[in-house]
């Protein structure tokens, strides 16, 4: 305290004083120079900037967000739903808000069962959107699921539940192979769609008419503005311009006829195929096995992806479209017409089967399914009976180049052009096909095969049921459709969709043709006929024409015994049928695959699907109105 | 100014010019806080307690004469060293140890030390021969860079800044030589380097978003960019209480505390910020005032320097919300929510009070 007090004496109060105002009022003035600046830089961003910074402030505020359009329903040909859309939630992220998205995951994961394959579709699907699209990371959220977000939603940001419709296919598998199904949009898809359309769309068809009527079915993609806040979070829909939902869409498939068919095939592999030759319409393409659609949707966990593929019977393989099966016998009506127009034979033409044919200066010998023949037969009980040598000779006499003219007006080793992607188009073989194909002549036993429908030949069973109606209808050869009519959005009424007619095959006499179709109504109700068992209790007069396919390639001298044969060894087989008679409303084929008796097997089969169409009330004509079922 | 009563029986000792200024921020502020907060009320109370607590503070020191003021400088001084020391060991926060939880506050030392640094540098120039000599200049230094140090380490680089500079306001004020000054600001700038290095890498960062904030718009400049997008959407008049787009979508980062200056700015515009800031002018004016009428050199200086310290303040937010200065954690005096800046706040413009009622009693 002593030096305080020294010191303090000699202190220059005034002075000090002095100096103090001078530093203070060089401070102050320094103050308001700082301020002014300060000021003046609120001045630049407030009134001069002002306008950029509003335009971004707005752009903070409001986001345009896609509005998705519901997508088409799907009906059968009697308005019943087969592919809807059903009410569920999705859980989304949006990246530019979440920050840390593997930490978010983890969090989430504790609500939401997130399984790897989840995750890493996440991952892949989340390059594809822009920063501040919202990914999708679950489809069909459990309502559990459901509730317990929405009681920890605070805790996520950038993170959202959201509802939307999710597509079901009622009857399962059983259409599986007409309908296909819906699966996430994938870069793949993005590709070769207007992406403007589709930025809000999480799905797209896959296979089958999804796939096809994509454009119909999907619709027109509306939008929202609307307010958000820093995570994302929607507060207000400021303007909404609406979605424009996808056409509905009416299949000709017949789920009824479908059923029958699907049924009477039971568990054994194969195909049917049934149209309606009046207008080329689709009534009924069962491939088995076949697969739940369902299961695709949600995208499949690799698990039961691969245990679907590795299936021996492969599930995925849409046998109706694309299995290449030799027609067998089913071809013979075919040759029998071209014989008959080409005027090689007449109906009155006789040829004497003896059990075996040789073709001059070849010893080979070409047999008839019953060891001791058949005996004199003309063109319609050798369809009646199945007879291998009228055919063989027909062959030779047709020769192969003019049998494959022929044919190929019936739509053989052509696609049909039916409205699904990825059709098969089968073999009609030809000298020249051999020679680019095989870069081999054409050997004279080729033909004589050719003749009963088998060696290179191999047909689609859409082929073949086309091919029935054609023949049945007077030459009408359509490209088959499986879009029976359209419902646009708004529209009162559903408008039919046109058949093309891919071609007239024309007719040198009408009498040919009626001698075929006799030839195979023979085959059901004739007293020889080789599908005579289905006539017994049928309650529509059939024609048809049996078939078998070989698998297991015979020596020459080698006998074929089904009973001693593998099962997977075992024939294919076949049948072709029509109905009524007189006036035919369906055309069916049917192949089972080693089913071994194409009569046995595959005939009732036939006959169990014509008779589920044929019970019903005459089909439906274009302008009729179709019920179709209210929506869910 | 007479006084008729003894001072214990009287009207407190404040100053009334200084109060209304104080009044008009605070109230302002808890305006501003209501619409930053998203109008919670909860928010609003608690700091209506703190700013309660705050001028209480203000009142009990304004009632204290400057010298016994002095006396209890060099304890707080201590006291604050020791609990900057006790945060190195006990300290919590996010990322960096500024807190000491005391169970029922938790508390900042280095906000005592905002208050401690000026007074304690002012105790020691106040019996001395001024402008200060040599060694004078050198133990004032050694009085602010200790807590200045440890500030900075813990780290918090705006609050050490703002410790260091009141230490020197006081020394400006003394009348240190403007040679010995610009020599100080050469070192700095010398120094600057080093200080680079020795910085945390989030001190780095926000030093390069202040360089260059749109290089990395989503990340680190985004806070600045969204600021910026605030006051300049805010325009002449803003866009109304309550109104404000920025703030109330939570694009604003810290809104309710070093960023409400920029809530501010939406939703009263130029207009609104031009009369804080003159508000603000008003005060550090009044501040001066005080000090040019003061009694002793202790108190003159101190009061100067807490007046400039406060006008730093104020420029530092304004600088660093309109991204003209780098975001160093400096909250805007009196408005920005949070209780311990406010109490020492106050704290200080109670001693400023207090200054100023009692001098015409010195001596």
């Amino acid at each position: 305290m002593t030096t305080y007090r020294a010191e303090h004496a000699i202190k220059d109060q005034r002075n000090e004083r002095h100096l103090f105002e001078r530093r203070a009022r060089t401070a102050f003035v320094i103050i308001v120079v700082c301020m002014l600046a300060l000021l003046g830089r609120y001045v630049w961003l407030q009134v001069f900037s002002h306008e950029s910074f509003v335009t971004r402030s707005e752009n903070n505020r409001v986001s345009i967000r896609p509005v998705a359009p519901n997508r088409g329903l799907i009906y059968d040909r009697r308005g019943r739903v087969i592919a809807e859309n059903r009410p569920a939630y999705r859980l989304e992220i949006l990246p530019e808000k979440a920050g840390d998205i593997t930490a978010l995951l983890d969090e989430l994961s504790e609500l939401i069962e997130l399984s790897e394959d989840d995750r890493k579709s996440f991952g892949k699907s989340r390059r594809r959107y822009r920063v501040f699209d919202s990914v999708p990371v679950k489809f069909n959220l459990s309502e559990q699921e459901v509730a317990r977000f929405a009681v920890n939603r605070h805790r996520f940001d950038g993170a959202d539940v959201v509802p939307y419709l999710s597509r079901y296919y009622p009857y399962g598998a059983l259409l599986t192979h007409v309908v296909g199904y819906v699966g996430r949009l994938d870069d793949a898809d993005i590709a070769h769609v207007d992406a403007s359309n589709y930025w809000g769309t999480r799905m797209i068809g896959k296979v089958g008419i999804e796939q096809f009527q994509e454009t119909e079915l999907h619709g027109t993609s509306g939008f929202e503005r609307v307010e958000t806040n820093v995570s994302g979070r929607v507060l207000h829909v400021l303007e909404r311009q609406d979605a424009i939902p996808g056409t509905d869409l009416i299949l000709s498939i017949d789920v009824a006829v479908q059923q029958a068919a699907w049924d009477a095939l039971g568990d054994r592999t194969g195909a049917v195929v049934a149209i309606d030759p009046h207008d080329g319409s689709v009534i009924a393409l069962v491939s088995k096995p076949a697969y739940d659609p369902n299961m695709f949707v949600h995208g499949i966990s690799r698990q039961a992806y691969n245990e679907i593929l590795n299936t021996a019977a492969r599930p995925l393989f849409n046998r109706a479209l694309r299995g290449g099966y030799q027609p067998g016998s089913t071809i013979k009506p075919f040759i029998a017409l071209a014989g008959l127009e080409l005027g090689v034979v007449t109906a009155q033409t006789r040829v004497f089967s003896n059990g075996t044919f040789y073709i001059e200066g070849y010893s080979r010998p070409y047999r008839d399914w019953r060891d001791t023949g058949h005996g004199w037969v003309t063109i319609r009980s050798a369809l009646e009976q199945s007879v291998n040598t009228y055919f063989y000779q027909l062959a030779v006499d047709l020769g192969i180049d003019r049998m494959h003219d022929y044919l190929t007006q019936f739509g053989f080793g052509l696609v049909t052009g039916i409205d699904v992607p990825g059709e098969g188009k089968g073999l009609l073989p030809s000298r020249e096909w051999k020679r680019m194909a095989h870069a081999q002549p054409w050997y004279p036993g080729e033909t004589v095969i050719a003749g009963i429908g088998q060696g290179f030949n191999l047909v689609t069973p859409l082929q073949l049921a086309n091919a029935v109606a054609t023949l049945v209808n007077g030459g009408n050869r359509y490209e088959p459709r499986l879009l029976y009519a359209t419902k646009q959005a708004g529209d009162e009424r559903a408008q039919r969709n046109i058949v093309p007619l891919a071609l007239q095959v024309p007719k040198k006499n009408r009498r040919n043709w009626q001698v075929v179709i006799e030839g195979m109504d023979r085959v059901v109700n004739g007293p020889l006929g080789t599908a005579r068992a289905i006539a017994v209790d049928s309650r529509y007069r059939v024609g048809g024409k049996t078939g078998t396919a070989q698998v297991y390639q015979l020596d020459a001298n080698e006998e074929y015994k089904a009973s001693e044969v593998a099962e997977h060894l075992r024939d294919h087989a076949l049948f072709i049928a029509f109905a009524p008679v007189e006036s035919p409303r369906i055309a069916i084929a049917v192949i089972v695959e080693h089913g071994g008796s194409g009569a046995r097997v595959a005939a009732p089969i036939a006959q169990a699907t014509l008779e589920a169409w044929l019970d019903q009330e005459v089909d439906l004509h274009i302008g009729q109105q179709i019920e179709l079922e209210p929506g869910p | 100014m007479k006084r008729l009563l003894p001072a214990w029986l009287g009207l407190p000792r404040l100053d009334p010019v200084m109060l209304a200024l104080l009044m008009l921020i605070t109230s302002f502020g808890l305006l501003v806080l209501y619409s930053a907060s998203g109008q919670d009320m909860a928010m609003v109370y608690r700091q209506a307690v703190r700013l309660g607590v705050g001028l209480l503070a203000m009142l009990v020191i304004s009632q204290v004469p400057p010298r016994i003021l002095r006396i209890w400088t060099p304890w707080l001084y201590g006291i604050g060293l020791i609990l900057l020391l006790a945060t190195w060991v006990l300290g919590v926060g996010r990322g960096s140890q500024r807190w000491l939880d005391l169970g029922l506050i938790r508390f900042q030392p280095s906000e005592l030390m905002k208050l401690a640094v000026p007074m304690m540098v002012a105790w020691y120039l106040h019996p001395r021969i001024l402008p200060p000599a040599w060694k004078a200049v050198v133990f004032t230094l050694a009085i602010l860079l200790i807590p200045t140090v440890l500030i900075a380490r813990q780290p918090d680089l705006g609050t050490a800044l703002l410790v260091a500079a009141s230490g020197m306001f006081t020394l400006y004020l003394a009348g240190l030589r403007w040679r010995i000054l610009l020599g100080f600001a050469g070192v700095a700038t010398a120094v600057a380097p080093v200080l680079w290095l020795m910085m945390r890498e989030y001190q780095r960062d926000r030093v390069r978003t202040f360089l260059n904030p749109e290089a990395d718009p989503l990340g680190d400049g985004w806070n600045i960019i969204q600021s910026k997008i605030a006051v300049g959407s805010g325009g002449l008049t803003g866009k109304g209480w309550l109104n404000g787009t920025q703030s109330h979508l939570e694009f604003i980062p810290e809104r309710h505390t070093d960023f409400i200056l920029a809530v501010l700015s939406e939703e009263f515009g130029l207009l609104g910020v031009t009369l804080l800031m003159l508000v603000y002018m008003l005060l550090v004016a009044r501040g001066l005032h005080i000090a040019r009428v003061a009694r002793d050199t202790g108190s003159r200086l101190l009061a100067g320097s807490l007046s400039l310290t406060l006008f730093v303040y104020v420029l530092v937010n304004g600088g660093m919300v309109s991204g003209v200065l780098p975001v160093v954690g400096v909250p805007l005096p009196l408005i920005s929510y949070g209780g311990t800046s406010v109490v020492t706040l106050l704290a200080g413009f109670g001693i400023m009070m207090s200054i100023y009622s009692h001098r015409t009693f010195i001596k």
